[in-house]
C-alpha cells in the first residue's frame, strides 16, 4: 500500500492556515446526526471530546479508570512547551519546530511538527482561560523554566504537578458537556476491538469492568487517544494499567503500527529497589535545571556522598557535553548514565544509579538570590541552605517528597539516586496530517499515534502534542472525513460485523479462562519485561534481537498454554484485564524487536550497537530516513511500508549537543 | 532476608455491591520494608492465585499519589497512617514484624462497594459535572498573559487544585459529608479572575448536586483535612460558605 501522509501543498508556514480554512465544515444541524466515539480520557481524548461536544457533535467517550480524571496524563510532572516568547529569549515557532525535529534526530514529519509549534501558543491560552493555575511571577505575568534539548525558558509548569493541572481543566471542559448531555461517559470500560465495516471505522467492542458484559457502540468515527505502550517492558513510569490493547486491536484490523521500536528511556528516574518492584517513578526532567548529575571518579567508590570532595566527583554530562551539560536530551543523558555504570562508576546498593544533586543551586543559585533579595550580608552555609529549600520546595516539593516517601532518604540532605527508566513512545499507530490512521474514519491521538517526536521526544512536549491533538487539530481535520458522512445513518448494532467483533472478543476471553495453568499474569508480564530491557531497551544489537523475537515466541506459546486467571468474566474482574492486556503485550513485543532488527541505524532513543561513533547514535540518512509502518498480515507476520520523510526547510545534520 | 516482615492481614471481602461482606485473614511473609503497600498486596494477591483463590479487587493506577485511585482504610484512617500520603505512596516501612492491619473500603453512603476494596466514586465527576469548570469554549480566549493573576491568588488556588479526588475526606467524616472535595474546587475557581462571572451559580449547583447524591452534612470537625493525603485545607471549607451563602442571599436562581 501507498501511504499517503496528505501533506498540504504551499510553504510550510502557511500548510496549516491555509488548510484549516479550506477543510470542508460540517453543518450544525448535521453535527447533531453525527456520532463520534473517544476512547481515553488524558489530555488528548479529553481535550477532544470536549472541543467536538462543544461543536455540536454527539460524542461518546470511554476509558478504563473510574474517572475520566485518572488518566496517566495526570501523573506528568515536569511541563508544558509553547513558543511564547515570554521570556524575550528568542523563542518563536520555528525555534520550537526546529527544536522538535532536531530532537527527534530527523525522524519527524516536518509539516506536523511545524503545526504543533503553531498551536502551542493557543493551548496556553486556552489553558489559562479554563483556571489551571500555573505558576506565575510576582506581577502576575506567567513563569517559565527550561527542559531538556532547547537553549531557550518555553516551558510553562505548575510546580511538579503540571499534567494534573492540565488534565483538571480538560476534565472539566468534558464534565461540563458531559453535564449538558452533549457527551455520554463510559468510565470502567475497556474497549477491546473496533468494528470495521465496508473499510472503515465504524464502532467498538467494550467491556464494562463492573459487570463484565461486553457492550456495541457505533461512532461516524473512532478516535483512540488510548496512551503509550510503555508497559511491554513491565516497569516503567506508566501507570499499572496503561496498555497498548486499543491500539493494538486496531492494527489488527488494518491500522499501520509505525516505529515501534522508538521507545524513550528517561534519565531521571527511581532506581529498583527489589524483586517486589511494581513499577517506576519520574524524577521529572526539570529537575535538570537544577541539579547536576555525577559519579564518583573513582570506580567502586563506597563513600557516602557527602564525603566525596568535588575535585573527586565527574559531572560527566557537563564534562562531554559543555554546550548544554545537564541539559542534553533524553536519550544522550540516558545512554551517558549508562554507560557510567556498565564502566564500573555506579553508585548506591546495586551500583545501578548516579547522583543528581542539588546541594550547589540550593545554595549558590538560589539561597544566594534569596539573601540578596533580604538583603541579608554574608550569610551562614545554614542560612544558605534553609532560604534555597524554600525556593526549591515552590518548585518541586512535592517530587522532593515522593523521592522521599519511596526511598527513605531526603533529597534535601543527600544527593537523589537515579536511573534512566522506559518512560515514553515515540512509535504508535501512523496517521496522516489529518491523524487518521490508514483505517478510514479511525483516528489516533496523543501518545497512542507514532506523532511528532521522531526517535527521540524532548521534555515537555508530550503534554503540548496530546492537547494540540484534541483541542486544535482533530476538531479541524475531522471534517475533512465526517463531511462526507452527512449521509451515513447510524448503523445499528446488531449488523453482521458487530456480531462477528463480539463474537471474537468473547472467544477471547474464554480461551483465556479455559487454560487453566499454572502461572499468574504477572509472572508472564515480568519475563516479557526483562527480555524487552535486556535486548530492546537502552542499547540493542543484532544478536540479541534476533533471539528475543524467538523468546517472545516462545513466552506467546507458554502463555496460552500456562496462564491462570482466576474468577470469571461475568464479574468485576481486574486478572482478566490483566490477562488480555498482557496477551497484546506478547505480540507487540515481538514487532518492537522486528522494528529495531530492521533500522540498522542508531537515531535517538534506538541505539544499535553496531551504529556508533565515539559513543554517539550514528544515523544512516541514505537508508533510514522514513518511517516504517508495519502492516499486519496474519499470525505475527508484518510487511514494511515506508513513508520517506522529506526534509524541505531543514538541512539534516549530525545531532550534536557538545 | 533480614529486616523483613511477617504480618497478618484482615482485610474485607465483598463479592459485589449486594453481598453482605466480611473480613478474611490472610498471612504475608518476607516483606521487605522497600515495598509499597500495594506491593505488599500484589504479593498477597500471587499468593492467593496460586492456591486457586481470588486475588482481592483494589483500585490503583499511578502509583505515585496521583491519580486519586487508590483508596485502602487502612487501621481505621483513610491511606493509612502517614499524613499527607496516598496508600499507594505509604510503605512498609511505616510498619512493623508482626503486625496485624485491618483494611477496609471507604465507606459511604455515596460510595457503593463494587467489590472487596473498590468502591463508586462517580458522584464525584456528577458534583463537577454540575459546576466545577469555567465555561469557555475552545478557542475562545485572549493571550494568557493579559490576565495577571498575583503569585499569591495563582499559588493558593494551585494548592486547592491539587486535590486528586480521591475521596479520602469522605471516608474520614463522621458524617460522609464531601465538604472538603467540593469546597476545593469552588475555592479554586473563586480565586481565579476567570472563574469570577460563574462563582454564584457555580456554588450553588455544586452544592445542590452534592445535597442530592447523598452526601452527609458538614459538622466542622476538621477530619477531612487532617487525612487528606493533599492537605488540602479547612480554609477552603470557609471560603465555600462565604460563596455559598452570599450566593443564595443574593441569587437570582432561587429554588
Ligand atoms: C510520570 C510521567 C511524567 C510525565 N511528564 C511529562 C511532562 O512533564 N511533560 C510532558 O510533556 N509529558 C510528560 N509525560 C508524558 C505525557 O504525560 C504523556 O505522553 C501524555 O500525558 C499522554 O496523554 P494521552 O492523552 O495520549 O494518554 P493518557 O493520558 O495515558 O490516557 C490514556 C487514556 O486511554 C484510556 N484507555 C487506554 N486503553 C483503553 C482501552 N482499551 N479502553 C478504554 N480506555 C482505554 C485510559 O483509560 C486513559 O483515559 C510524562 C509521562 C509520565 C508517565
Ligand atoms: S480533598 Fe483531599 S481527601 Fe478529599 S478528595 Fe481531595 S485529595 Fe482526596
Ligand atoms: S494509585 Fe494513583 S494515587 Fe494511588
Amino acid at each position: 500500500m501507498k501511504l499517503d501522509a496528505k501533506i498540504p501543498e504551499g510553504p510550510l508556514e502557511s500548510k496549516w492556515t491555509k488548510y484549516r480554512s479550506k477543510v470542508p465544515l460540517v453543518n450544525p444541524a448535521n453535527k447533531r446526526n453525527l456520532e463520534v466515539i473517544v476512547v481515553g480520557s488524558g489530555l488528548a481524548g479529553s481535550s477532544a471530546a470536549a472541543s467536538l461536544a462543544e461543536m455540536g457533535y454527539k460524542v461518546k467517550v470511554f476509558c478504563f479508570q473510574d474517572s475520566p480524571r485518572r488518566a496517566h496524563s495526570i501523573a506528568a510532572q515536569g511541563g508544558i512547551n509553547a513558543a511564547k516568547n515570554y521570556q524575550n529569549d528568542g523563542d518563536s515557532v520555528y525555534r520550537l519546530f526546529y527544536d522538535t525535529i532536531k530532537g527527534g534526530d530527523y525522524r519527524a514529519r516536518e509539516a506536523n511538527v511545524y503545526r504543533l509549534a503553531e498551536v502551542s501558543v493557543n493551548i496556553i491560552d486556552q489553558c489559562v482561560a479554563q483556571g489551571v493555575p500555573f505558576a506565575r511571577e510576582y506581577g502576575g505575568l506567567l513563569k517559565n523554566r527550561s527542559f531538556g534539548g532547547t537553549q531557550v525558558k518555553r516551558t510553562f509548569y505548575a510546580a511538579g504537578q503540571t499534567g494534573q493541572q492540565l488534565l483538571l481543566g480538560a476534565y472539566s471542559a468534558l464534565q461540563r458537556q458531559i453535564g449538558m448531555g452533549n457527551v455520554q461517559m463510559f468510565a470502567r470500560h475497556e474497549m477491546l476491538d473496533v468494528v470495521v465495516i465496508d473499510g472503515k471505522a465504524r464502532g467498538i467492542i467494550a467491556r464494562d469492568l463492573v459487570t463484565g458484559n461486553l457492550e456495541r457502540h457505533f461512532g461516524h468515527a473512532v478516535l483512540l487517544c488510548t496512551g503509550g505502550y510503555g508497559n511491554v517492558f513491565y516497569l516503567s513510569t506508566n501507570a499499572m494499567g496503561s496498555n497498548v490493547t486499543a491500539a493494538w486491536k486496531a492494527h489488527r484490523k488494518g491500522a499501520f503500527f509505525a516505529n515501534p521500536c522508538f521507545t524513550q528511556i528517561h534519565p531521571t528516574c527511581i532506581p529498583v529497589s527489589g524483586d517486589h518492584q511494581s513499577k517506576l517513578t519520574l524524577m521529572s526532567e526539570s529537575l535538570r535545571n537544577d541539579g547536576r548529575i555525577w559519579v564518583p571518579k573513582k570506580a567502586g567508590d563506597t563513600r557516602h556522598p557527602n564525603d566525596i570532595p568535588e575535585e573527586e566527583r565527574d559531572y560527566y554530562l557537563e564534562r562531554r557535553y559543555p554546550a548544554f551539560g545537564n541539559l542534553v536530551p533524553r536519550d544522550v543523558a540516558s545512554r551517558a548514565a549508562k554507560e557510567r555504570c556498565d564502566a564500573g562508576f555506579g553508585v548506591g546498593n546495586s551500583k545501578q544509579a548516579v547522583y543528581l544533586d542539588f546541594k550547589s543551586n540550593l545554595i549558590n543559585k538560589y539561597g544566594r538570590a534569596e539573601a540578596a533579595k533580604l538583603g541579608i550580608q554574608n550569610p551562614s552555609m545554614e542560612k544558605l541552605i534553609a532560604l534555597g529549600k524554600e525556593v526549591v520546595k515552590e518548585e518541586y516539593g512535592n517530587l522532593f517528597d515522593m523521592y522521599k516517601q519511596i526511598t527513605g532518604e531526603d533529597p534535601y540532605e543527600v544527593p537523589m539516586r537515579i536511573y534512566p527508566a522506559v518512560h515514553y513512545t515515540m512509535g504508535g499507530l501512523w496517521v496522516d496530517y489529518n491523524l487518521m490512521t490508514t483505517i478510514p474514519g479511525l483516528y489516533a491521538l496523543g501518545e497512542a499515534n507514532f506523532s511528532d517526536h521522531g526517535a527521540n521526544r524532548l521534555g515537555a512536549s508530550a503534554l503540548m502534542q496530546g492537547l494540540a491533538d484534541g483541542y486544535f487539530v482533530i476538531p479541524y481535520t475531522i471534517g475533512a472525513y465526517l463531511s462526507s458522512e452527512i449521509k451515513t445513518k447510524a448503523i445499528p448494532t446488531d449488523h453482521p460485523a458487530f456480531e462477528e467483533a463480539e463474537k471474537n472478543v468473547k472467544s477471547t476471553i474464554n480461551q483465556l479462562f479455559s487454560i487453566k495453568g499454572s502461572k499468574s499474569v504477572d509472572y508472564f508480564h515480568k519475563r516479557l519485561g526483562k527480555i524487552m530491557w535486556d535486548k530492546c531497551g537502552m542499547a540493542r544489537n543484532e544478536k540479541g534481537l534476533i533471539s528475543a523475537i524467538d523468546e517472545i515466541r516462545a513466552l506467546r506459546a507458554e502463555f496460552w498454554k500456562e496462564v491462570r486467571v482466576p474468577g470469571s468474566a461475568d464479574e468485576f474482574n481486574p486478572e482478566l484485564e490483566k490477562a488480555g492486556r498482557v496477551a497484546d503485550f506478547l505480540e507487540l513485543g515481538e514487532l518492537m524487536c522486528v522494528d529495531a532488527l530492521d533500522r540498522k541505524e542508531s537515531c535517538g532513543g534506538h541505539f544499535r550497537e553496531e551504529y556508533e561513533e565515539d559513543g554517539e547514535a550514528l544515523r544512516d540518512d541514505d537508508n533510514y530516513k522514513y518511517v516504517a509502518a508495519w502492516e499486519y498480515k496474519e499470525n505475527t507476520q508484518w510487511n514494511l511500508n515506508k513513508e520517506d520523510l522529506v526534509y524541505e526547510n531543514i538541512t539534516i545534520a549530525k545531532r550534536s549537543y557538545k | 532476608m533480614s529486616g523483613t516482615m511477617n504480618l497478618t492481614l484482615k482485610v474485607w471481602r465483598q463479592k459485589n455491591k449486594n453481598d453482605k461482606g466480611a473480613f478474611a485473614t490472610y498471612q504475608v511473609k518476607d516483606i521487605s520494608p522497600d515495598m509499597s503497600f500495594l506491593e505488599m498486596f500484589d504479593v498477597l494477591n500471587e499468593q492467593l492465585i496460586s492456591k486457586g483463590e481470588t486475588p482481592i479487587a483494589f483500585d490503583h493506577d499511578c502509583r505515585e499519589g496521583i491519580c486519586g485511585m487508590c483508596s485502602m482504610y487502612i487501621n481505621g484512617r483513610p491511606h493509612g497512617p502517614l499524613k499527607g500520603v496516598t496508600t499507594c505512596q505509604l510503605h512498609m516501612r511505616s510498619f512493623h514484624d508482626g503486625d496485624t492491619i485491618v483494611v477496609e473500603p471507604w465507606r459511604a453512603q455515596a460510595f457503593p462497594v463494587i467489590k472487596d476494596l473498590v468502591v463508586d466514586r462517580s458522584s464525584f465527576d456528577r458534583i463537577i459535572a454540575s459546576g466545577g469548570f469555567v465555561s469557555v469554549n475552545t478557542g475562545n480566549t485572549k493571550d494568557a498573559n493579559n490576565i495577571l493573576i498575583g503569585k499569591e491568588d495563582a499559588d493558593e488556588a494551585f494548592s486547592a487544585a491539587a486535590c486528586i479526588g480521591c475521596g479520602a475526606c469522605v471516608a474520614a467524616c463522621k458524617n460522609a459529608s464531601a465538604m472538603l472535595f467540593v469546597s476545593a474546587k469552588i475555592s479554586q475557581l473563586a480565586m481565579l479572575p476567570q472563574g469570577d462571572p460563574e462563582r454564584k451559580r457555580r456554588a450553588e449547583n455544586m452544592v445542590e448536586t452534592m445535597d442530592e447524591e447523598g452526601f452527609g452534612s458538614c459538622t466542622n470537625t476538621g477530619a477531612c483535612s487532617a487525612e487528606c493525603p493533599k492537605e488540602i485545607s479547612l480554609e477552603h471549607i470557609a471560603r465555600m460558605n462565604r460563596e455559598y451563602f452570599g450566593a443564595k442571599f443574593t441569587s437570582q436562581n432561587v429554588k
